[in-house]
């Protein structure tokens, strides 16, 4: 039973996550509408879900509507239609017995925007600077694999867009970061001066010619930001939708333009591919319902390393000190049975104690103490990626505890006795022949602390993680590392889009697939630590026997 | 030679000197860690306690300064004194319409403004219908009224804060006519967005109330009053006070000082809808005050007892003064009630100054204290509730500071049935914020902790069976090749995350148990007949097909037919529905049954969080299992006892205590799950045991409310209460886990 549960469950997941990046066959029909008293209305767009509705659900909702070949049932279909701008939602629920006259013509293509969605229709012309250089005709219609001209346009763009990207993202990141820094120093010197410092000052004469340095350098990169969105803005694409209307979309709001209906299988796959390796490495749009998830799947890594690193080390000294160095009796086995305790603690507990602990009395204290110059805004006072690790290092200890312990009780007391009888001190002993003998059972002790700490969510929701970060953890600027910064994790992510988000619907199967990414990522996490674990066993294995 | 030898042996010494200090230093650091890292965890607790405890303290208040009151005439009488939002500056109204304001430490003048008044006329009576808005109203003995208010301008000249005290006038220095002439001997006023209602008895005891419609110009944004006047016909009684409610429906009123009536002033006639009486004749009324929101009317009288009233309409839809809670204190003639103006607490003066603090929703006295020797005549409270003026018979002024900090928790409040303002009855109710100021906080745990022991139950009644059966079976007859591969399935199920249960629980599972409800009940009863069934057809099926199997992979059989079955439920759903409930199972809970039903329900939550659950149960079960003694089993099938038996005889008591404890964690942790529960339910806090409604469980709440809560504001210190609760909770449910565990470790040891 449980079994099938597991299986199932994956099963799920990993057909509504792979099968999001699959560019699906767009149809155009006629759709007589109930609502709209049996006008033909054009529709267009990709099937997504298909569900047998009773005629009673359908006449209790509201519609008026008979039975078409004496069934008690009809077949509903979900379609996504796209075009958001224009008709206000992204999905329409249709009726199969009133789609008529269906069709795939190839020429449709889906055009992934970067605001409003996808658009669905036919490509009518493409303009250069206002003018139309390429116009669509009978028989020659848009064929965006043999489109020279288009492909010109379209690579151009993109380079484009890197090149603003990259001035936005990195350079001016880094003359914020600079200048912040610049009035963070500033404010520092009054505050060790206590009053404003005199103009004369050898250090605020250094900061001001920094300052602008800074301003002047900003001040070519937005010369060279306006020049660069003239240019981006040269190229348009007048589109049609399915009834008619003409629309103009400027080439740089344009991530891929699809024709699934021209493509062939192997021009599929590799669409697949190439939709699924954005997933992966692209930043999120639209409130995060589009794009990618690469901020997340770093914040989750990287939240779960820091937690290793610093649940590890801490989890053996008190395993060593618990099975080693303490005197056995009632006071260790009343701690054995906390510890044992402490593991079943609600996570949110240690979510709120992290909160109120972590970010409140010690970053609220680190931040009176050390950055002065930069209240009343917090530095560390406020949740972040350290508090997170920290947190989750805390809830994981108990099990890395427990673990090594276990390790530790299975060496046989003859060896210990061995090693201290030749002349050993017991920190050679432990340094030279119990830590590496117990080392398996440490590394079991990680890997449980590992899955545990990736799939914990609640706890983070309170100490750091965020919908939307701004930066990644780790950059370019100074001091390179920043660890008080907020950050995203896959497992907010998947309670963020799939129950907050504006658009639930059309988020739906990105969050499948990040589900299927967690549980792979976990599965790796864990994967790896088995591998690591079995080759100590074996480095181990002749001091066992 | 001898020199090489002995610098070796330096060299030795000083290696093993290094070695021992090596030694020490490990020792040290080792104890040092592994200590700290035990108080770490002990931190945990003591955090929370420290967090939580300010909650249950009493408040304190200690005296700053003395010193006379500024420009005091023994012949004045005080009608007001105040303070403003810092308790820097107070405020101070004679009778003969003197405004003195003065620094409240120090009892320095800052400025004396004279209240304006027409030609000819005194103050005769004086209300104010609620502090937090510094509007008084004086009635006049020409019959006029005048609306002023004590304000404060702050400005930050040379960066240094600056209050300027001064009288405003909202409704214009022009006194409105209330009785033609006649002298206002009482007189009540209520302020609202749309209206302006002034109750007044005259000298000729005549009750008159006024109403001012405010209508605003939209062009020129400027404010004009249409007047509409009231007579009201009381019989001849003298009348001690008069008070308006806050919606300006309920005039209250007290005749003779015994008698408390409410009157309805909603239209062209007023008229009485219910008079209480105090139950002695002796006993007499002596100071009225509003609570903080004009809903709640605080009543002392001189038998010390100060009852909070409001307007509760019963199941005749018939509107009554209903006491509500009361309060003891000691007999009295003179008491003054003051409430505070950002809380639903008030402060009681008795005239042998002994003041006490309360608060009316937790019914906590917090705090009783004798604060002078001289009977004090006249209080003001700060409206941050942080400094209080008291101003003796002798003019004499003490400036106290008042800490306070969380007097709306109290026991009742989190447990108990509370009559919160403006219900019909007492009530189990979670509502910790509003939009507005003068809300009641609701704090009460007791709908939480039923959600959260609700989730847990459903989530128990879907796991024990199946993680206990499935673990007897694993570990008792499977074979022991497919028990190794099932058990690493079952604890990679463990490390799936509670977030995804969650998903797929609110996004895939509610919706498809809310549209195939009857499949999902035809399931629960067509499973267990297939395992039977399966199981009877295996045991009458020829010899020579059980050989195909190899012995303990029996149960692969049942994989096909559960899966079979529940397709096959799936698949005719519709016509499952159509033929029992009129084709919408949904419709016909809600309709025939009467019962509400929730697309993420209790159900929803036990199927998704009985998963969460499973593995942990399973394990533990299957290892105290496994792990009798296998000479015991040995000799009961020895002795004849068939395997089912055996089982039921010999290896189920002895394990049982195993299978308890795994019962106590696994329940652990469904009630400290949080994902699933946030994720899977409505999280309304309602208190309803049905399975197709929602909840709201104590670890939802927190991961939705804390982000938002103000730091140690009291909002924030209960829910870190919740939180510590919940560690209790399964702190002592792993407990007697973990020791009924080594007990049975114990008893295998000595079999």
């Amino acid at each position: 039973m449980c079994m099938i549960a597991v299986i199932g469950l994956l099963f799920i997941l990993a057909v509504r996550g792979f099968g999001h990046f699959w560019p699906a066959t767009i149809i155009e029909a006629v759709y007589y509408d109930i609502a709209n008293e049996n006008q033909p209305v054009p529709v267009l767009g990709q099937l997504v879900e298909t569900k047998e509705v009773s005629l009673e659900q359908l006449q209790s909702a509201g519609m008026q509507i008979e039975s078409v070949n004496g069934s008690q049932f009809m077949s509903r279909h979900l379609m996504k239609v796209g075009n958001r701008d224009i008709t206000g939602q992204d999905f329409v629920w249709v009726l199969q017995d009133y789609l008529h006259n269906i069709e795939q013509p190839r020429e449709l293509v889906v055009i992934e925007r970067r605001e409003w969605g996808n658009f669905y229709g036919r490509v009518e012309a493409l303009k250069k600077e206002g003018d139309i250089v390429w116009q669509a005709q009978a028989g020659q219609a848009f064929d965006r694999l043999d489109n020279p001209l288009f492909e010109e346009q379209f690579s151009r763009v993109k380079t484009l867009i890197e090149a603003i990207d990259k001035i936005e993202k990195e350079d001016i990141s880094s003359i914020n970061h600079g200048l912040e820094r610049l009035r963070l120093k500033e404010r520092r010197l009054a505050l060790d001066y206590g009053g404003p410092l005199p103009d004369n000052h050898v250090d605020v004469i250094e900061i001001k010619q920094m300052r602008i340095v800074f301003n002047k350098h900003y001040e070519s990169l937005q010369k060279e930001l306006a020049r660069l969105y003239e240019a981006i803005s040269r190229d348009t694409l007048i589109a049609l939708t399915a009834d008619g209307k003409k629309f103009e979309i400027p080439l740089a709001k344009i991530v891929h333009v699809f024709q699934p209906n021209a493509m062939s299988l192997p021009d599929k796959m590799a669409a697949y591919l190439y939709k699924l390796v954005e997933f992966l490495t692209d930043e999120p749009r639209e409130a995060n319902t589009e794009g990618g998830i690469f901020p997340a799947i770093f914040g989750t890594v990287m939240m779960v390393i820091l937690m290793a690193v610093m649940v590890t080390p801490f989890g053996v000294v008190a395993a060593v000190y618990l099975h080693e160095y303490a005197k056995q009796g009632m006071v260790t086995r009343l701690i054995r049975v906390a510890v044992n305790n402490l593991a079943g603690v609600p996570s949110i507990v240690y979510g709120v104690f992290g909160l109120g602990f972590f970010v409140y009395f010690i970053g609220g204290n680190i931040d009176t103490l050390f950055f002065p110059e930069a209240k009343p805004a917090p530095t560390f006072g406020t949740p972040g990626m350290l508090w997170a690790s920290l947190t989750l290092a805390l809830l994981t200890l108990p099990v890395v505890i427990v673990a090594t312990e276990e390790g530790l009780a299975r060496i046989p007391r003859s060896i210990r006795e061995g090693s201290l009888a030749l002349g050993a001190t017991k920190a050679e002993t432990l340094w030279r022949i119990i830590i590496p003998m117990a080392s398996p059972a440490m590394m079991t002790g990680l890997i449980l602390a590992v899955a545990r700490a990736a799939g914990e969510v609640a706890p983070l929701m309170l100490v750091g993680v965020v919908k939307l970060a701004p930066s990644l953890p780790i950059d370019g600027n100074y001091p390179f590392v920043h660890l008080d910064q907020k950050f995203m994790h896959l497992g907010f992510h998947i309670y963020d889009v799939g129950f907050q988000s504006p658009n639930v619907e059309a988020a739906r199967p990105l969050v499948y697939a990040t589900s299927l990414l967690l549980v792979a990522i976990i599965a790796i996490l864990n994967f790896s630590a088995v591998v690591m674990r079995n080759h100590l066993r074996e480095k181990y294995k002749s001091l066992e026997s | 030679m001898t020199t090489a030898a002995s610098s070796n042996a330096t060299y030795l010494e000083n290696y093993r000197r290094f070695r021992f200090f090596k030694d020490k230093v490990t020792t040290v650091s080792v104890t040092a860690g592994g200590l700290g890292i035990i108080v770490t965890l002990l931190l945990i607790f003591a955090y929370l306690l420290y967090e939580v405890l300010p909650l249950f303290q009493g408040a304190s208040i200690e005296s700053v300064s003395h010193y006379d009151l500024p420009l005091a005439l023994s012949s004045d009488n005080t009608l007001l004194v105040a303070m403003e939002e810092q308790a820097e500056i107070a405020f101070r109204l004679t009778d003969k319409g003197d405004a003195v304001f003065w620094h409240a430490r120090t009892g320095k003048l800052v400025s004396q403004q004279k209240l304006m008044l027409p030609a000819d006329s005194h103050i005769t009576s004086f209300a104010q219908s609620s502090a937090e808005s510094r509007l008084f109203i004086v009635g006049l003995s020409s019959g006029q009224a005048v609306i002023a208010k004590h304000h404060y301008r702050i400005s930050y000249p040379n960066d240094k804060r600056l209050i300027t005290p001064e009288i405003q006038y909202p409704y214009g220095n022009t006194p409105i006519d209330i009785s033609s002439g006649a002298e206002i001997n009482s007189i009540a006023y209520r302020d609202g967005e749309e209206s302006l209602t002034i109750a007044a008895m005259t000298g000729e005891q005549k009750l008159k109330l006024i109403r001012l419609q405010k209508e605003e110009d939209f062009l020129s944004e400027e404010m004009t009053l249409k007047k509409e006047e009231i007579d009201i016909h009381i019989p001849g009684a003298p009348i001690d006070y008069l008070g308006i409610d806050i919606d300006q429906r309920w005039l209250f009123m007290v005749e003779n000082g015994t008698q408390l009536s409410a009157i309805d002033i909603t239209g062209d006639a007023a008229a009485i809808v219910d008079t209480v009486s105090l139950p002695e004749a002796s006993v007499k009324f002596n100071a009225l005050s509003f609570l903080l929101g004009g809903i709640s009317l605080l009543s002392a009288d001189t038998s010390g007892l100060i009852t909070q009233w409001f307007m509760v309409r019963d199941q005749d839809a018939n509107w009554r003064l209903q006491s509500i809670r009361q309060f003891q204190q000691a007999a009295g003639e003179r008491v003054i009630l003051q409430s505070e103006q950002r809380r639903k607490g008030f402060i009681s003066l008795h005239k042998d100054a002994t003041l006490s603090l309360y608060h009316s929703t937790a019914q906590r006295e917090l705090l009783t204290k004798k604060v002078s020797d001289k009977p004090i005549s006249d209080m003001a409270l700060s409206p941050r509730a942080d400094a209080l003026l008291l101003i003796d018979e002798q003019q004499a002024v003490s400036y106290w500071r008042v800490d306070n900090e969380h007097p709306d928790v109290s026991w009742q409040v989190l447990w108990q049935e509370v009559w919160y303002e403006s219900y019909q009855k007492p009530e189990y109710i979670w509502q910790s914020s509003s939009s507005s100021n003068d809300f009641e906080p609701k704090f009460s745990l007791t709908p939480l902790a039923f959600g959260t022991l609700k989730a847990a139950f459903y989530t128990m009644l879907f796991a024990a069976p199946l993680a206990i059966c499935g673990a007897i079976y694993t570990a008792y007859f499977m074979a022991g090749a497919m028990r190794r591969k099932v058990k690493p399935l079952i604890e990679l199920m463990e490390a799936l995350p509670t977030v995804i249960l969650g998903f797929l629980a609110g996004i895939w599972l509610a919706p498809f148990i809310e549209s195939s409800l009857s499949a999902v009940f035809a399931l629960a009863f067509a499973i267990p007949l297939t395992i039977f069934l399966t199981g009877y057809l295996w045991h009458i099926s020829p010899k020579k097909i059980h050989y195909l199997l190899p012995p303990g992979y029996e149960a692969a059989l049942l994989i096909p037919s559960v899966l079979l079955v529940g397709w096959f439920c799936i698949e005719f759903n519709a016509e499952l529905e159509r033929v029992f409930f009129g084709g919408d199972m949904r419709s016909w809970i809600t309709r025939d049954l009467g019962i509400s039903f929730d697309q993420r329900n209790a159900l929803v939550v036990g199927i998704a969080m009985g998963l969460a659950v499973i593995p942990t149960i399973f394990s533990i079960t299957e290892d105290a299992i496994f792990s009798v003694p296998k000479h015991l089993s040995n000799a009961s099938l020895a002795l004849g006892a068939s395997p089912w038996q055996t089982l039921v005889g010999v290896v189920l008591p002895t394990a049982s205590p195993g299978i308890f404890s795994a019962l106590m964690i696994g329940m652990g942790r469904a009630v400290g799950e949080t994902m699933i529960v946030l994720m899977a339910t409505g999280n309304t806090p309602i208190m309803d045991a049905n399975i197709f409604e929602g909840l709201r469980s104590l670890s939802a709440n927190i991961a939705v409310e804390v982000p938002e809560a103000a730091v140690d504001s009291t909002h924030f210190r209960v829910l870190y209460l919740s939180a510590f609760f919940l560690f209790l909770f399964t702190f002592i449910v792993n407990t007697i886990a973990e020791i009924v565990r080594q007990r049975l470790r114990r008893r295998y040891g000595s079999l």
